[in-house]
């Protein structure tokens, strides 16, 4: 199941899709309900994908945003799930473009090397999910560096990765002209640092995703990144990246749940006939498609005036959210075609329909997306 | 060391193969092309080689013009350049006219070794290596497991039924690999990028100075005369052991003239 015909693109497929094809649906469900795909990742960084995304000076692939969004696009295609992945992709994106020399050259390197993972970003708190000034945990200067306390949720992967990057407040909101000052980004070792606790939380589909306590942890002045005070606006910066690379995850779902039914529907014979001969079973899995195609678009749009330095903030947002009902869709159209067997785990078609429904509301949830088009796009009062 | 490996874009292994209906060829369209499987442990042995010591791999591949694809996909996995003939006279070559006009490509550029692998999923002769060998005039050192090379002498294990025979020659030399020599590396993020700018000769017969009488399918040494779809397996036979499996096995086999 293809979406645009990209042949530029085919080998990039292809070799993303030769290690794919090594960890086949068996693989994914084994991993069942929350193990690590530490064989998947370990591959997929051997062969530099997972790097695709850091400069070559730094030892990366140097990719485009569109070649890393294929190459997600076709892990989800694939079958497999892709989070541990995009995490690792582009997590990296705040040093890299905030950090300073030397975070760059000390982490940089061994980020595309394997050696060192960087896959948690803590932002949201029990208190703060959309609403991201609101975030509590502080960070406070003590000689020769910080002092953090406060609490993070959701912080996916954080027992699987050497690094954390953390926003936290470093100035009391009452302090601030607004919300948004005053934040900042670090990046914490967590090999290093004491006083953190995470605990994982059970979820819907396997995402690792856990809540992190931070108790006087110490961390050395050379954890921050970027400017003091400016970390919000230096993770704002990385969204659009981000939601480009979540709308590829969720085209490649669509195109594995479609091409999936679609066979189904040929061979699965009922009264006489297979299944796609009826329009109740044919239209769900079209007007699926059609979906699929039309968020294609807007997510090639917006990943190529990513490359082109334009800003691409409402592509960006569309993409994604396009993206994310459309295979959506898909995912309901799968579970019907295939009656019964839709909910039998051995199908995969249920794993996926878990795992793709998280884009809706992660990492950024739809009605956001709609509020910034309202706002920004069509000049509507702020509504949030 | 100057390598060239031979590679064969087939149909993908795991797709249904059907022929075509005007001249009874392999109908190349209808499923996706893949390098040939074995192909892949030659161009590794070959970038093994080269990584160890020194030289360049060169690609070499007879076939239409998506088979560029398979060509990409070698120079992605590390080898330095391509050479792809294409030309619609060769459409229905045999093995004979295909290793006429690979020993055409071959001849006067210098190789030292030649790889390939030991046979196509698609044709299965397992002669090509052999005639091109015959035609260049080099030693042909087939089916190997191990090769080793130490200075202008290649040495290989070459599998056989029992075991396996120690073959030397002195270079130019043509080898052909079996899967037991090694495990073909994925192409890397990088790879795939780099093999973008590698550069790719495209050939024609002529270009190649091959004699259009002795390829296609009209100089083809058989011909295809009828052919059917194949009959969907039948179901087996299932015996269920009451105290007489063993004899019910025996009569089964007994029947079938196995034994
Ligand atoms: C599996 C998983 C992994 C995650 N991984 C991470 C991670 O690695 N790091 C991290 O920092 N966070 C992570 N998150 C958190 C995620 O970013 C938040 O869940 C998300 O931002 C939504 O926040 P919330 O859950 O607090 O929802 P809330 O903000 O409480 O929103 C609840 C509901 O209200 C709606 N809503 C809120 N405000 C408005 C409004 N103004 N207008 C209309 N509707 C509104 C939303 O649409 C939503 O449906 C993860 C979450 C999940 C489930
Ligand atoms: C959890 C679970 C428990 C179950 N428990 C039982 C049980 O206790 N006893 C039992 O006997 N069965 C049980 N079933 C089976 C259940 O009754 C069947 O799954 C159901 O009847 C649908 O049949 P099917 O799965 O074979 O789907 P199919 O008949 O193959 O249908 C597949 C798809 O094609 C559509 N379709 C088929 N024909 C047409 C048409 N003419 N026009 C439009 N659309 C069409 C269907 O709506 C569906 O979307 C259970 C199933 C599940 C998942």
């Amino acid at each position: 199941m293809k979406l645009s015909e990209l042949p530029e693109y085919d080998d990039l497929r292809s070799g993303v899709r030769q290690i794919c094809d090594q960890f086949p649906g068996q693989y994914w469900r084994d991993l069942e309900p929350d193990t690590y795909p530490q064989e998947f990742v370990t591959e997929l960084t051997a062969a530099g994908y997972l790097a695709a995304l850091i400069p070559e000076e730094y030892g990366g692939g140097g990719a485009s945003l569109t070649e890393a969004a294929i190459i997600l696009e076709e892990i989800a295609a694939s079958g497999g799930n892709p989070a541990a992945c995009h995490a690792q992709m582009y997590v990296m994106g705040t040093v890299l473009r905030h950090g300073s020399a030397a975070q760059k050259q000390e982490f940089l390197p061994k980020i595309a090397a394997g050696e060192l993972r960087l896959q948690a970003f803590g932002v949201t708190e029990p208190e703060a999910g959309s609403e991201t000034t609101a975030i509590r945990t502080k960070a406070e200067r003590v000689p020769d560096g910080w002092r953090i306390n406060g609490q993070k949720i959701w912080t996916s992967r954080a027992m699987y990765s050497d690094l954390m990057l953390l926003l936290a407040r470093t100035t009391a909101v009452e302090q601030c002209a607004k919300p948004s000052d005053g934040l900042s980004t670090f990046l914490i070792d967590m090999r290093q640092a004491t006083g953190i606790t995470i605990n994982p939380i059970k979820t819907m589909m396997n995402h690792n995703t856990t809540e992190v306590f931070f108790d006087d942890v110490i961390v050395p002045d050379d954890a921050l990144v970027g400017v003091e005070g400016k970390g919000f606006k230096q993770i704002l910066d990385g969204m659009n990246a981000e939601r480009i690379l979540i709308a590829s995850e969720c085209l490649g779902d669509g195109r594995f749940l479609l091409e999936r039914s679609v066979n189904y529907a040929k061979e699965r014979v009922v009264f006489g006939k297979p299944i796609g001969a009826n329009q109740g079973v044919q239209f769900p899995l079209a007007r699926a498609y059609a979906q699929l195609r039309a968020a294609d678009f807007v997510r090639l749009e917006a990943a190529r005036k990513y490359d082109a330095h334009l800003p691409c903030g409402e592509e960006a947002n569309m993409a994604k959210y396009l993206a994310s009902e459309a295979s959506w869709a898909a995912a309901n159209a799968a579970i019907d075609t295939h009656g019964g067997f839709g909910f039998a785990a051995e199908y995969d078609i249920e794993r996926k329909f878990r795992e793709t429904r998280l884009y809706q509301v992660a990492p950024i949830n739809n009605n956001l997306i709609l509020a910034f088009l309202g706002q920004h796009a069509l000049g509507l009062p702020k509504s949030y | 060391m100057k390598i060239a490996v031979c590679v064969k874009q087939v149909p993908d292994t795991w797709a249904e193969k059907k022929l075509r209906a005007d001249d009874s060829t392999l109908d190349r369209e209808s499923a996706d092309g893949v390098m040939n499987e074995l192909d892949e442990y030659a161009v590794e042995e070959a970038l093994r080689i080269v990584e160890a010591g020194e030289g360049e791999v060169t690609i070499v591949t007879m076939g239409p013009e998506r088979a560029s694809e398979t060509v990409r996909k070698a120079l992605s996995m590390g080898a330095d350049a391509g050479v792809h003939l294409v030309d619609d006279a060769l459409h229905g070559s045999d093995a004979l006219a295909t290793s006429e006009a690979l020993a055409k490509v071959l001849s006067g550029r210098g190789f030292d070794l030649i790889l390939f692998g030991s046979e196509s999923t698609d044709a299965r002769m397992s002669v090509v290596p052999a005639m091109v060998a015959e035609r260049l005039g080099v030693a042909q050192l087939t089916f190997a497991q191990k090769v080793t090379v130490s200075g202008g002498a290649i040495t290989i294990e070459r599998a056989t039924d029992y075991g396996y025979d120690t073959v030397e020659a002195a270079t130019p030399a043509v080898v052909s690999v079996v899967e037991k020599i090694n495990e073909p590396r994925y192409p890397s993020f990088k790879g795939i990028m780099a093999a973008k700018k590698k550069p790719v000769e495209t050939i024609s017969v002529a270009d190649a100075g091959i004699d259009q009488s002795v390829i296609g399918a009209s100089a083809a040494w058989s011909a295809v005369v009828d052919f059917a779809v194949r009959l969907p397996k039948a179901a087996g036979t299932v015996v269920t052991d009451e105290g007489d499996g063993g004899v019910k096995i025996a009569e089964f086999l007994s029947a079938q003239k196995f034994i």
